[in-house]
């Protein structure tokens, strides 16, 4: 059997990531870069293989990682319930908004999913069971099926791992099947696929609504790890790291989002103490040079040199 | 005293009036807005950044140089235009042939630096603006007070609209203007240097931007946020009033103004939504905007 170098890539860094919480790199770290590595894979559905940008997918995040973070407290749910309501939440809430969203395209798309997230902003801000701008703290981890508890750093770790390999295989299974290139046909040229009888609206829909659930997901995930929902994961910055993560690491490829993540969140990390008000300007400027330099994002940039390579 | 809904009418007097002064800024910004993107293709979410920078430019006027509101009217839409010159030529020049997208993601960048930047030098608290001697104080029209500053924003700032609407839709240059958005390689070939005329257009609109920050300054507070929630609220009047039309944009920027304020008194918690809630009413009843045409 014939591996394939991507895939001996793939094998080699899954194994590294098993490996990562024994050779002392912290869990909880490890895991949030997981968890936005989820998100932005979701939102690369859309920006990457539908040429569509949202500005609402911060809403999806926020909104689902408040309803797990609600079944867990207050109604004292099960976590494998919690996380599927939480990640449902953002599905009937990707539904709604599509709904009205895909009635333009382009740059229209774009700003009328930011205002919409607006809204959803302020719904949370003034919902009674969100807690205002304090959020829901003290969410606990609970168990899986009554089988494994995932209060220790090291099984939820595993769990998330496990969860975002699932989801990274659904996702190039999505991209690959003959709905995925139905996609590309359309963010290619839209009339044309019309014109050979796809119906390219119920297509986007679907594409939104699928990435809204995996977004919603990645949000349910993130409570679960780091135990609190808060207002700032509904907000447009949110939205805005997102993007510069799936753009940073390549648009459209499918380890870029997951790269794009890993940096945005490391860099936070690494900043947020020190430099204050600076890591925004820092973000800024990485979506400037982004723009400017190079607009297929690092994983693309390096395909499309080993392509000329290949050709040369 | 008259009662409409229980409700006094000098609240829903005054709520129409804070109401209008707002919509005196959508209108503002909207146009602006519309207008860059008539010309150069890009969705300019640094228009929120812009309208803040003048409001401080009007505020360290003062505070660093002595320099007071007169000159700040002339001074910070001046300043902000000249930035906007130079990221035009630096950064946006260059991506008039790629997709939009990317204008609209270069100028969020944009507006993240400019956010990050002052929080830093100014902090994050906000910063009040004395309002200018000449324009203190209420003036008695029978049936209730008007501050006389209120009124001098709504006048100005529809003047100001009323000028750039006659300069785009009625003059020579205005024409020039819209025969190179059409069509830019047949204007270029008569003579007339285009890509000048978008980095003034480009200069022009922000400098309304930086302007409708002038006039803000003394009834808000000036502080570093004040941009980034405001140019979402504008881009929804955009959408609501269809980017193409210049008049559209500014009817509907007053209108929604005017619905806001009245729905600050009617049911309060909605005022920060109805903005959003009417887009999507809209959206579903006329994709194209009140104004556009598709």
């Amino acid at each position: 059997m014939q591996i394939s170098r991507t895939n001996i890539f793939y094998i080699v860094l899954l194994l590294l990531a098993l490996l990562a919480p024994w050779v002392g790199v912290y869990p909880i770290f490890l895991m949030t870069i997981i968890c936005y590595a989820i998100f932005a894979c979701a939102f690369n559905l859309m920006l990457g293989y539908s040429g569509m940008l949202s500005f609402v997918h911060a809403a999806y995040f926020g909104v689902s990682s408040y309803v797990t973070a609600w079944l867990l407290t207050a109604n004292a749910w099960s976590t494998p319930g919690a996380l599927l309501v939480g990640a449902l939440a953002s599905t009937v809430l990707g539904l709604l908004i599509g709904l009205i969203a895909i009635r333009r395209s382009g740059i229209y798309f774009a700003m009328i999913t930011l205002a919409l997230a607006q809204l959803v902003y302020f719904v949370c801000l003034q919902a009674p069971f969100m807690g205002g701008e304090n959020g829901i703290q003290g969410v606990p981890r609970g168990d899986l099926f009554g089988l494994i508890s995932l209060t220790d750093d090291l099984s939820m770790y595993y769990f998330v791992v496990v969860v975002f390999v699932l989801i990274f295989l659904f996702i190039q299974r999505i991209v690959h099947s003959p709905f995925g290139q139905i996609l590309k046909a359309i963010r290619e040229n839209e009339p044309r696929a019309e014109s050979l009888g796809y119906f390219a609206d119920h297509q986007k829909l679907l594409v939104f609504v699928l990435s809204s659930t995996l977004a919603g997901l990645a949000g349910s995930l993130k409570t679960l790890v780091l135990g609190f929902a808060t207002l700032s994961d509904v907000l447009q910055s949110t939205s805005g790291e997102v993007i510069l993560m799936t753009m940073l690491g390549g648009a459209g490829t499918f380890f870029g989002p997951v790269l794009g993540s890993a940096i945005v969140v490391a860099l936070q990390n690494l900043l947020s103490d020190r430099v204050g008000s600076w890591v925004t300007v820092i973000i800024g400027a990485i979506f400037v040079i982004c723009v400017m330099a190079f607009r297929r994002g690092i994983v693309g940039e390096w395909l499309a040199y080993q392509d000329r390579k290949r050709s040369a | 005293m008259t009662d409409i809904f229980g409700i006094p009418i000098q609240v829903i007097l005054g709520q129409l009036l804070l109401g209008l002064v707002n919509g005196s800024f959508y209108a503002m910004l909207s146009l602006g807005l519309a207008v860059i993107f008539g010309l150069l293709g890009v969705v300019n979410f640094a228009h929120g950044a812009f309208y803040m920078l003048g409001a401080y430019a009007t505020w360290v006027l003062l505070d660093v140089f002595g320099l007071g509101y007169w000159w700040a009217l002339l001074l910070s839409p001046l300043a902000i235009g000249l930035i906007g010159i130079i990221l035009e030529r630096l950064f946006l020049r260059h991506l008039y042939k790629v997709d939009p997208l990317y204008g609209l993601l270069l100028t969020f960048g944009l507006s993240l630096i400019a956010e990050g930047v002052l929080r830093e030098v100014f902090g994050s608290s906000g910063q009040t603006y004395p309002v200018p001697e000449l324009l203190q104080g209420t003036m008695d029209v029978g049936f209730m007070n008007l501050p006389i500053y209120r009124v001098w924003v709504i006048v100005s700032s529809l003047t100001i609209c009323f000028f750039t609407w006659y300069l785009i839709e009625r003059t020579r240059l205005g024409a020039t203007l819209r025969a190179a958005t059409e069509n830019p390689k047949l204007v270029q070939a008569f003579g007339i240097n285009v890509p000048i005329i978008v980095m003034f257009t480009y200069a022009g609109g922000v400098a309304l931007a930086a302007l409708a920050g002038v006039l803000s300054a003394p009834v808000i507070q000036v502080s570093p946020l004040m941009g980034s929630s405001l140019v979402i609220v504008v881009f929804a009047v955009v959408v609501i009033g269809g980017m193409g039309s210049i008049m559209g944009s500014i009817l509907s920027g007053v209108g929604l103004g005017i619905i806001e304020g009245f729905t600050k008194v009617l049911y309060p918690e909605a005022s920060n939504i109805v903005v959003f809630l009417i887009m999507a009413i809209v959206l579903c009843w006329r994709p194209a905007g009140l104004f556009g045409k598709e």
